[in-house]
């Protein structure tokens, strides 16, 4: 393409998307009565009425869900991936946690 | 862990281009990939694998997005309201998966707006398939047995590629199409089953859709550039040849059904291979289409590009009206 024919294309293109993105939201859907909400994807919507409206039309579109959350990608506090190990590595020898540590019991009923 | 990390729009889920990366940082990704686990937007990813990922999901995303357009042109013409409603749901299912992939592509730190102005641009692909014509109602019954059947084969591998929010979008995806891959079928049944204009005008859209529906899986292997690498990173699980095959071997029972031939005089079963061989396909072909010069390159883009445009004034007006109910409620809360 021609560069004077593709700077003419670059600002109609600019001028219709009018320098505006709508905010990204993150979608929560609880398939049935009695499960969780369990994130699905992402969408863009202007505000949170839209988003649940675009959740709606884009997750559900076959009976997936019962209720619909939205939240503001930008409201979600994240973990530190980078902090894996130290973060979540608390419960490692602490085996006593669990049921099956306690092996004594073996064999007695209803315990 | 940090105290507070950045809000950006992507906080969540995005991190752009992390560098180098450190030793740890690069054995973890290594582990990830060796023990066939996913990897998930905040890790740490080789600045490639990243590259080969958006330029593959937004193909991808484009693809479902161009591809509404030979089958929404036909939605007024359906020969019934049935037939209506099912390529309406088809058509909007498509739209669907463009937006599943477009919202798994920004988790990987590339904005919608830049993939969408990629696409309108002319800049970015899409699978050349959807640049052909679809003339005739039977074109409905074809696009839909073979086209969305070529993208199955293509897809159910890639509900285990090794980037998450790509295999997870894929699992949605692959859910959605076997409707659309029977449908077409059905189409074709029941024109099989019509008049001989009927069956003739079957006939000639398979004629048509064979060998491009053949294309869909890319060049053959020697040829392929992109695909030893995305096999090593689970990307890929089988090459461009070995699904193209897989994909024939599947066809030629279908069609048995149906009544239909293909039109390939080599097509035949190979008792030594255990499979079908099938001709040479016209690569010169596929390579100008996909250079922008097939028959509908530009009409489909000027379309997306015409309804983008279009759609400006409701994505102003829905963002003026988010700022003003916004507005009030500070002022409410103020008051
Ligand atoms: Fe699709
Ligand atoms: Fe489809």
């Amino acid at each position: 393409m021609a560069k004077a024919e593709n700077s003419k294309f670059e600002n109609r293109a600019t001028e219709a998307a009018g320098h505006e993105t709508w905010p990204l939201w993150e979608v929560f859907i609880r398939s049935a009565r009695g499960l969780s909400h369990v994130h699905a994807g992402s969408l863009h919507a202007p505000d949170a009425t839209m988003a649940v409206r675009n959740a709606r039309d884009l997750y559900t579109r076959r009976m997936e869900g019962v209720s619909v959350w939205v939240v503001p990608s930008a409201e979600v506090t994240a973990s530190d991936p980078d902090a894996k190990g130290a973060y979540f590595e608390s419960a490692q020898g602490k085996e006593y946690r669990h049921a099956s540590y306690y092996t004594k019991s073996e064999g007695v009923k209803h315990l | 862990m940090t105290v507070s990390e950045p809000r950006t729009p992507h906080a969540v889920s995005a991190v752009t281009d992390a560098g180098e990366g450190t030793d740890e940082e690069r054995a973890l990704f290594e582990s990830v990939i060796a023990d066939d686990k996913r990897i998930e937007p905040r890790d740490w990813m080789p600045s490639a694998y990243r590259r080969t990922l958006v330029r593959q999901m937004s193909q991808h995303a484009h693809s479902e997005i161009i591809g509404m357009q030979p089958e929404a042109n036909w939605i007024t013409r359906a020969p019934s309201l049935k037939r209506k409603a099912i390529l309406m749901a088809k058509v909007q299912d498509e739209a669907g998966h463009g937006l599943y992939l477009y919202s798994a592509t920004e988790t990987l730190g590339t904005g919608r707006d830049v993939l969408n102005d990629q696409l309108i641009q002319g800049k970015a692909r899409y699978s050349s398939i959807f640049n052909y014509p679809a003339p005739t109602w039977a074109d409905m019954g074809a696009i839909g047995w073979l086209v969305d059947g070529a993208a199955i084969v293509n897809q159910v591998p890639l509900c285990r590629a090794s980037f998450g929010p790509y295999a997870r979008a894929m699992v949605r995806i692959c859910k959605e199409e076997s409707f659309h891959q029977r449908q077409g079928f059905e189409i074709l049944l029941e024109l099989m089953q019509g008049t001989q204009a009927q069956q003739e005008m079957a006939q000639d859209a398979v004629n048509r859709w064979f060998a491009p529906s053949l294309m869909m899986f890319g060049p053959p292997d020697a040829e392929s550039t992109n695909s030893a690498q995305s096999m090593a990173w689970n990307i890929k699980r089988f090459s461009n040849d070995e699904l193209r095959q897989r994909f024939v071997d599947m066809l030629v029972p279908q069609a048995e059904v149906l009544g239909i031939t293909f039109p390939d005089p080599e097509l035949a079963w190979n008792e030594e291979r255990g499979h079908y061989d099938f001709g040479e396909l016209d690569w010169d072909e596929f390579a100008e289409v996909l250079a922008g010069r097939g028959p509908c390159n530009a009409q489909r883009l000027q379309r997306r590009r015409d309804a983008h445009n279009d759609g400006a004034w409701v994505r102003e007006a829905a963002a003026a009206y988010a700022r003003k109910t916004a507005g009030r409620a500070v002022e409410g809360a103020a008051a």
